[in-house]
């Protein structure tokens, strides 16, 4: 009977809890069931067929567990991959606890992308972050620790809002389906807010650079894959078409590359390349054309790939320097180089050189934009096309590889982590080169050519003079060095203004209670000392009264008490 | 780079790379300039295909790239005026 509304079962489900299984069965078995599992379940995903399977019923709703369709199935593929590439990268760690977490962290990731109601996407939404948190704790670090509570709070907390939009949602509309919503439906704008910090947009997007820098060499491969792309789906899938979205995505493409200049650790300029790379995604969710859709889950995909590479080739030199920063790295492709050509196969996608996977994908949005008429919107992307290229493509292996010779002279990364770059390099270029089997994969039907003549000279062109600019700004010596920093973002508010407003407050308070509690103390003191006064020997209720005086008094009552009856009688 | 503040030196004894000696990262500068000199008068023999008016100007995008890209480095420069802090800034928040 179970068995019958369970199967057939989520992948997603089954790597997570497949992923439980990692504790008990040791490290070395561990390692290849972790590759074996997800690629099982990554042929699995392609054999379902479309429609919605695993229903079970709960406090009288219908749950959804499985909904197999064109834009739940490529990013399930796509995180599928990520798993598997994320484990092989991971292939020399002993830690059962990060290898489980990224198990389960990976299938609810998956489960959430395929789950057809709210409810479900609800569990698995908070599964991805409490589950995910255990790959930044894994640093061991007090300031991992701490990040890793920031984080925490702020995704439960993201969970929480969701919750509250989706109560909302049913009690109006007695539906827990989760399709295209809208910002009119009921609940819709609590909701969006719940994607929206996952999605990690202007103001609500500091905990993925504040955590993603502080994560575990492996670890922060396999977060940068799946919680910001979920929140992408889930917004492709309710929010299609929401035009706030398109000024939304094109402020986040500018202004984090901003910081990624000036940012030293090269993990957190990767991270607020991510962010700048979800704008992209989001712009391609606002503008909502079956182009911009298309070009959103293709973009995710891609993305995914090249920013694992990245963070892959950041991790290396992390692992055997022990630092990334810019200020203390350099010259490393002399003992690093294969780490160092896949960090510029990576380098080269994120800034969607010709032939490159970012190219087939970020000139879908690109071109739906342009179609659409957004000539405000086309400016800013093109805009930070150029700047991605600048930090994202240049200094990340300019700062890592080249530049000025830090003297350092590590091993070359691991075989392990070798063969995850290279098979992720592959893919970029594989992609890049021969586009057409992403694009089968894509939501809607693709008509649509990459390598134009005009699309490839404009581009170069774009990133040419670009590099140009960076040569220049070198050799001048106006481009801002390396500087062992720390740039204050809007997380200031909460990691500092908030809290030092909070102390504040709270001195004030205190102030004020210990001048009440004096002013208190000198009335009470007063009144003791003026009682005591009153009560004590010679006060003046405590004057002792002479024995004569007492005897005398008791007579004259006598004497009046001996009058009143005589006269009576 | 000179600005960079601590003092590196190459392990005694290591033979020199073809990109140590800084004639070579000459020619890689000469050899960008070219690519974008090529670059830019290809513009005039290939057809566009236009969204906007702009694209259609001679050049636009190398100049776009090159414009902004000055301009984000000078803008994120002085933005480190208003935002620069200590490493361990946050470090004594408890």
């Amino acid at each position: 009977m179970i068995a019958d509304l369970l199967f057939p079962m989520s992948p997603g489900i089954l790597l997570a809890l497949g992923g439980l299984l990692v504790p008990f069965i040791g490290a070395r078995v561990a390692r290849i069931y972790v590759l074996a599992l997800p690629a099982v379940l990554l042929a699995y995903i392609f054999m379902l067929p479309d429609g919605s399977h695993g229903a079970i019923s709960f406090l009288g709703f219908e749950l959804e567990l499985l909904r197999i369709d064109n834009l739940s199935r490529i990013f399930a593929t796509i995180f599928m991959i990520a798993a598997i590439l994320g484990n092989l990268y991971a292939w020399h760690e002993e830690d059962p606890v990060q290898r489980t977490a990224a198990q389960v962290y990976a299938g609810s990731a998956i489960a959430a992308a395929l789950a057809g109601d709210m409810i479900s996407l609800f569990v698995f939404w908070e599964l991805t972050a409490i589950s995910s948190v255990f790959l930044i704790w894994a640093s061991g670090t007090d300031s991992a620790f701490r990040s890793g509570m920031r984080y925490l709070i702020i995704q439960v907390g993201s969970g929480v809002i969701l919750l509250t939009g989706l109560i909302v949602h049913v009690n109006a509309t007695g539906s827990i389906a989760f399709d295209h919503l809208g910002l009119d439906a009921p609940g819709a704008p609590l909701i969006l807010l719940a994607f929206g910090i996952k999605c990690a947009f202007p103001l609500l997007h500091n905990w993925l650079q504040d955590a993603y820098a502080e994560a575990t060499v492996t670890g922060t491969v396999v977060l940068s894959a799946f919680t910001t792309k979920l929140a992408v789906y889930t917004l492709a899938r309710g929010f299609a078409g929401t035009e706030m979205l398109i000024w939304i995505g094109a402020a986040m493409t500018a202004f984090p590359i901003f910081y990624a200049v000036i940012e030293n650790d090269l993990r957190r300029v990767l991270a607020y390349s991510l962010n700048n790379q979800l704008g992209f995604m989001v712009v391609g969710v606002g503008i909502g054309s079956e182009l911009a859709l298309n070009g959103t889950a293709a973009h995710a995909f891609c993305h995914i790939l090249y920013k694992a590479l990245l963070f892959m080739s950041m991790g290396a030199v992390l692992f055997r320097t022990g630092t990334c920063k810019g200020s203390e790295l350099g010259g490393l492709y002399k003992t690093m180089p294969l780490t160092m050509i896949f960090c510029v196969v990576g380098a080269a996608s994120i800034s969607a050189f010709p032939l490159f996977s970012g190219f087939v994908s970020k000139s879908l949005i690109m071109s739906a934009s342009g179609k659409e008429g957004y000539w405000f919107v086309w400016g800013v992307l093109l805009f930070a096309s150029a700047g991605v290229f600048h930090h994202s493509g240049i200094k990340i292996p300019y700062f890592a590889f080249f530049a000025h010779d830090s003297g350092q002279r590590p091993k070359e990364a691991p075989v392990n982590m070798l063969l995850a770059m290279g098979a992720a390099a592959v893919l970029c270029v594989g992609i890049g080169v021969w586009p057409e089997p992403l694009y089968a994969l894509l939501p809607y039907d693709v008509d649509y050519v990459p390598y134009t003549t005009s699309h490839v000279i404009t581009q170069l062109q774009l990133l040419m003079f670009s590099a140009l600019a960076f040569t220049v700004l070198m050799l001048t010596r106006i481009y801002p060095p390396e500087l062992k920093s720390t740039n204050l973002d809007f997380d200031w508010v909460y990691r500092r203004l908030l809290p030092r407003q909070l102390l504040a407050l709270g001195r004030a308070i205190d102030t004020g209670y210990v001048h009440v509690t004096n002013v208190g103390r000198t009335v009470i003191g007063a009144a003791i000392s003026l009682s005591a006064e009153i009560f004590a020997p010679g006060g003046l209720y405590g004057r002792m009264v002479g024995t004569g005086n007492a005897v005398a008094l008791v007579a004259i009552l006598l004497l009046v008490a001996l009058v009143v009856s005589y006269s009576a009688v | 780079m000179s600005e960079h503040s601590q003092h590196h030196s190459k392990p005694a004894g290591e033979e020199p790379r073809w990109l140590d000696n800084p004639a070579n990262v000459k020619k890689i500068v000469y050899a960008l300039v070219a690519i974008c000199a090529l670059l830019f008068v290809a513009d005039a023999f290939y057809h566009k295909h236009p969204y906007f008016a702009a694209e259609s100007w001679f050049g636009f995008y190398a100049i776009y790239g090159f414009v902004m890209c000055v301009g984000l480095v000078l803008a994120a420069k002085l933005m480190r005026v208003f935002l620069m802090r200590d490493e361990d800034y946050y470090d004594n928040d408890r």
